[in-house]
């Protein structure tokens, strides 16, 4: 044994440390991988420290995700990119490990390498290794190569170039289907190197090999193909070789197919492009919207907005409006519920005739819907709406559907409903706010639920904020000091909160004027609990109030608090006398 | 006749001949008067689907793996075998490793005991050297990867152990894998922070700073590794776990549930047939079995305690509570008894390899669907006939809920499942076939060759004369019918292609070939 020199024997542990019983130790050496490199000098590194990884592969999966982590930036400490096929051997070995997460960070850390290294060294060492993996005995290898080959192709000469073409062909074939998933994901990446006239041939006839799989989750990823292709094909050939696939997996026997194609259908009409989106996609979208499988519903009525800000509004209208129509009373919550969560963004598109036409009776539908998600959906965006037809149209129905799920019997409708109070206020105005809503904003602070008298607290200071001082010392200020003298204490702590939460939107003379005197009659309270929140609250109103308040009135408050016989109120008290003392003396 | 190859050269010849069955091994024998521990009992047999490896479950939550030793030569035909020539080779297994899947636990919410007996054992695709199986008690599954690591010793390290004074310092030397050890003895922390004050390297590195020396030894050891647990996601008590195709999902199955998981993720599973009612007082039928199709990833089928199969296509919708189609079959007019429900409850169904047939157990009977074939089975089996004057003693001791399990041979002549007194019974499925052989686990499982099953009523007495023979039978009920309820051959299966048969009697695994 080497006796280490004391500088360097933290270090030393470190290395010791590579091969420590406990994986946490392990961990943290091989984190600090290139401190080691660094202490053992490029030469070493590349001499002991990566045949040393090499030999490491049985270790415990974490170590073995952080070991291909690190050494996708090793290339430095190995002496930079002419040495960067040393990394090479330890990561192809990460590449045929079962365990999926460390394969795919082996992989990515290949990719880094193998984009910084020069092309002759690509075409002697990372070429050969893909086809290794290509032909790796068991499917993890061939997994792995799938991901590579995007790296490797463009820098292959002719002849390669047609062998790794063939040889993805194969993995494509692979009896294995996760060999197949693999390859069906990476093929976008990998079409994106090949030149135009292969890419018409062979990658096409790979892909249309896919497309046609057994299995159903090959074909899934598939469709994700179909739009990274047809962005890399020409107009015409995407028309000729996508589209009818397209139209094909838009009737797939399979749910989840269908599914994927109702999620992508915006990236496929952009690869597509205009024409033949009016042509062959709008049908093959009215047919996933009217599908049998709530799940593709839900998916393609999430998507009605956007696609037809790619249509013209007559096309829109046209055809898919019926179909919007019909979701509106689907038969699943969820359906009706993501559809409501953008159709109001229909309204700018369709354009106000059209809106108050055909969207506005499907919104109030949509706002008497038996399931408060749906409601909530609708009234979260008011706004889209107001900018074209106005709110007048619609609010003689929004306010039923707003008071009843301020009363809905589950906490977190009400919740969701008091965060969507301030929008509602701005759109609706203050004539329409202070007839119907401000009784449901008091209401609120009474509310059972705690979550609830805390949102509704924090929703009047927001209120304040939007409509200004004057208004809210005359609607909302009364109305609350009113129920300072609530007999449930747990009532009154809502009224010093919000109180504690309205003080800096009013401004000193109200606060002083109005606020500060039921703060400090508060201070009597016979419950503890309100007397230290008073100390909380007249704490938070030191910065807001004139130093001579703070003199007069708020000290002798916190004073006589700091007395009080109960420890919390005496520590809040004391907690805020020194917040007046500091803010004295630093002005 | 062995060999799924094989089967298409055989047939045209006729009904391929009986199989003489012979013993080949035996794991866990009992000898005589040993009483069975209740947790060694046998609860689950898997082979996997090369047949290179065999797996079973006991009572006490223990999976023990099994391989196999005999060197098999793919891509010869066996011809040898083929003929009458003696067979020389069959498979023969040796202990691998055993390990603990699950352990007993408490549901403190619901105040229930959680047994740790494995419910189902399934082998999962293996990768590298390494395999994997999922394993399953009543309400949790687990993902196990087993896997040999070679022993390996480290020496020379940076740091001399002895130098350091800590006390948390054993032998310079430590072997992959036992327990925790501090090469140095350092508190980590403070090694760390020490470095975090980069000091500077010279470039060439430093020359005595050397990396520790491994020295891998031939020795291995087996490890084996939870991987994933897939939890929380039953109400019931699991039955069944099947693995899909696809290779990526698989499904489990409780009384009223079938939950569909990505293997890779365990903390979701989506809900595909749920049969629970809205009030629990119309349940009338629950699901008792349920597997994937070998090829076809979007087809399951499941069974019912009403003796109906259901075929699902995951592809038609997300939630399967429609089937694609429904096997059952018409009960004779004029049958009907008390205990005619009981009977049909499926206790098993698997399907063949080559997705076509799918076999299914109830308590009389085996019976051989064709699954583009739903007005009734194809072809049925009687497995114990004999016992149907006795289902009133049955009942009353709880033996007709009896879960027995069935199996089918890899090239799907054949299909076999247990019986009582230790028995099981193998019978050929192919029009014309006749044979039925009824088979003991024990040394000498032939010598229950007398009886034929055409002629119950005869076998029935010939039985009686061999079990009462039997030394480690000894239930003779009041009627003077020594048929002993207690040892029930509930577990076995089919070598994936070979004439093979595992089966367990209480703790012991029998091996047999034909």
């Amino acid at each position: 044994m080497a006796m280490i020199d004391e500088p360097l024997y933290p270090i030393a542990v470190l290395i010791d440390e590579l091969k420590n019983e406990d994986i946490q130790l392990r961990l943290n050496s091989i984190r600090r991988l290139s401190t080691i490199a660094r202490a053992l000098g490029e030469e070493r590194t590349r001499k002991e420290l990566i045949p040393f990884l090499s030999e490491n592969n049985d270790d415990d999966d974490e170590v073995l995700l952080a070991m291909a982590e690190e050494l996708g930036v090793f290339v430095p400490y190995v002496g930079g990119v002419e040495y960067a096929n040393i990394l090479l051997p330890p990561l192809e070995t990460l590449c045929t490990v079962e365990e999926t997460c460390v394969r795919d960070k082996a992989v990515e850390s290949l990719c880094r390498i193998g984009a910084q290294m020069k092309e002759s060294d690509l075409v002697e060492w990372f070429i050969p290794l893909v086809k290794r993996l290509a032909a790796g005995e068991w499917f993890t290898a061939r997994v792995s190569s799938c991901g590579l080959f995007h790296i490797a192709y463009p820098s292959a000469p002719e002849m390669l170039k047609t062998e790794l073409r063939s040889i993805y062909s194969q993995l494509c074939q692979d009896d294995m289907p996760m060999v197949r998933r693999s390859a069906a994901s990476n093929l976008g990446k990998f079409a994106a190197t090949v030149e135009p006239t292969h890419l018409k041939t062979d990658i096409m006839s790979i892909f249309e090999d896919l497309t046609q799989d057994d299995q159903d989750s090959v074909r899934l990823l598939a469709v994700e193909g179909c739009a990274a292709l047809g962005k890399l094909l020409e107009p015409q050939d995407c028309v000729a070789h996508i589209l009818p696939v397209i139209v094909n997996f838009s009737q797939d026997k399979s749910w989840r197919v269908r599914y994927m194609v109702a999620n992508q259908l915006y990236e496929l009409c952009e690869a597509v492009g205009p024409e033949p989106t009016r042509t062959d996609l709008v049908p093959a979208y009215v047919r996933l919207l009217r599908d049998n499988e709530a799940e593709v519903r839900i998916a393609a009525a999430g998507k009605v907005t956007k696609f037809c800000r790619i249509l013209n509004p007559q096309l829109a209208i046209q055809h898919i409006l019926p179909c919007v129509k019909e979701l509106s009373s689907d038969s699943s919550q969820h359906v009706r519920s993501a559809l409501a969560s953008v159709i109001m963004g229909m309204a700018p598109i369709l354009g106000k005739d059209a809106t108050i036409e055909q969207l506005l009776p499907i919104f109030l539908s949509l706002l008497k819907d038996e399931f408060p998600d749906v409601r909530l959906n609708i009234i979260s965006k008011l706004d889209q709406v107001n900018q074209v037809i106005g709110i007048d149209l619609l609010s003689q129905s929004l306010l039923p559907a707003i008071v009843e799920l301020a009363e809905d019997r589950h906490w977190r409708v009400r919740l969701a409903i008091i965060e969507y109070i301030p929008l509602l206020a701005s759109q609706l105005g203050v004539g329409f706010f202070d007839d119907k809503l401000g009784a449901l904003c008091m209401q609120w602070l009474e509310d059972k639920v705690y979550s609830i008298r805390d949102a509704a607290a924090n929703n009047l200071k927001r209120l304040a904020e939007e409509f200004g001082p004057d208004w809210t010392m005359q609607h909302i200020i009364p109305q609350v000091l009113e129920m300072a003298n609530n007999p449930h204490y747990l009532y009154r702590m809502t009224i010093l909160n919000a109180i504690s939460l309205l003080a800096p939107v009013m401004g000193s003379d109200i606060t002083c004027s109005k606020l500060l005197q039921v703060v400090t009659n508060a201070s009597k309270d016979r419950v503890p609990n309100i007397k230290f929140n008073v100390a909380k609250v007249l704490q938070s109103l030191i910065p807001i109030v004139d130093q001579s308040v703070v003199e007069q009135t708020i000290r002798p408050c916190l004073v006589e608090l700091s007395e009080d016989p109960d420890v919390d109120v005496r520590f809040f008290a004391r907690q805020a006398l020194q917040t007046s003392e500091q803010v004295m003396m630093s002005s | 006749m062995n060999g799924g190859g094989d089967a298409e050269v055989a047939s045209p010849a006729g009904p391929p001949q009986s199989l003489e069955w012979k013993f080949s091994q035996v794991f866990g024998e009992r000898t005589a008067g040993e009483e069975v521990q209740e947790v060694d009992i046998i609860s689950a047999i898997e082979f996997d689907k090369t047949g290179d490896h065999l797996a079973t479950g006991d009572r006490g939550g223990r999976v023990v793996l099994f391989e196999r030793t005999d060197t098999r030569h793919h891509g010869f035909r066996r011809d040898l075998e083929r003929m009458d020539n003696p067979i020389s080779r069959h498979p023969e297994f040796r202990y691998k490793t055993e390990f603990q899947s699950h352990e007993p636990e408490f549901d403190y919410l619901k105040s229930l005991e959680i047994e740790e007996k494995i419910n189902k054992i399934r082998w999962c695709q293996t990768a590298n050297s390494a395999l994997f199986l999922l394993s399953t008690n009543d309400k949790t599954i687990k993902f196990w990867k087993v896997q040999e690591k070679k022993v390996k010793k480290i020496c020379e390290m940076n740091v001399d152990p002895s130098r350091v004074g800590n006390g948390n310092v054993a032998s310079s030397s430590v072997t992959a894998g036992v327990k925790p050890y501090l090469a140095n003895g350092v508190c980590p922390e403070r090694s760390y922070n020490y470095l975090s004050n980069d000091f500077a390297f010279s470039p060439g590195g430093i020359p005595s700073l050397h990396l520790p020396v491994v020295v891998a030894s031939h020795e291995t050891s087996l490890v084996a590794k939870c991987r994933r647990i897939y939890a929380h996601a039953h109400d019931y008590h699991i039955n069944s776990i099947s693995n899909n195709s696809d290779g990526e999902t698989f499904i489990s199955a409780d009384d009223l549930r079938i939950n569909l998981w990505n293997l890779e993720i365990s903390n979701q599973s989506f809900n595909i047939v749920d049969v629970k009612p809205a009030n629990m007082e119309d349940l009338t039928e629950v699901i008792t079995s349920a597997e994937f199709h070998p090829t076809h990833c979007n087809m399951l089928a499941y069974s019912s305690s009403k003796g109906s199969i259901r075929l699902i296509d995951l592809r038609q919708s997300a939630l399967c509570d429609n089937h694609t189609k429904l096997f059952e079959e018409q009960e004779a007019p004029g049958s009907r008894s008390f205990f005619t429900e009981i009977i049909a409850s499926i206790s098993d169904i698997k399907f063949g390899k080559n997705g076509r047939y799918i076999l299914s157990r109830d308590y009389m009977t085996l019976k051989l669907w064709d699954i583009n074939m739903d007005a009734g089975p194809v072809a049925t089996f009687q497995v114990h006939e004999y016992l149907r004057p006795k289902l009133c003693d049955l009942y009353e001791n709880d033996s007709i809920f009896d879960k027995f399990e069935c199996c089918l041979s890899g090239d799907g002549l054949r299909v076999a499942t247990g019986s009582y007194s230790n028995l099981f019974r193998v019978f050929g499925v192919m029009s014309g076939s006749t044979e039925a052989s009824t088979l003991e686990a024990s040394k000498n499982p032939m010598r229950r060759q007398v009886q034929t099953p055409s002629r119950p009523s005869r076998s029935l007495s010939s039985l009686t004369r061999v079990v009462r023979r039997g030394a480690d039978s000894p239930g003779v009920d009041t009627n003077g019918n020594a048929f002993d309820f207690t040892t029930k051959l509930l577990h076995l299966a089919w070598h994936p292609t070979e004439n093979s048969i595992a089966c367990a009697a209480a703790n012991s695994l029998y091996m047999y070939y034909a």
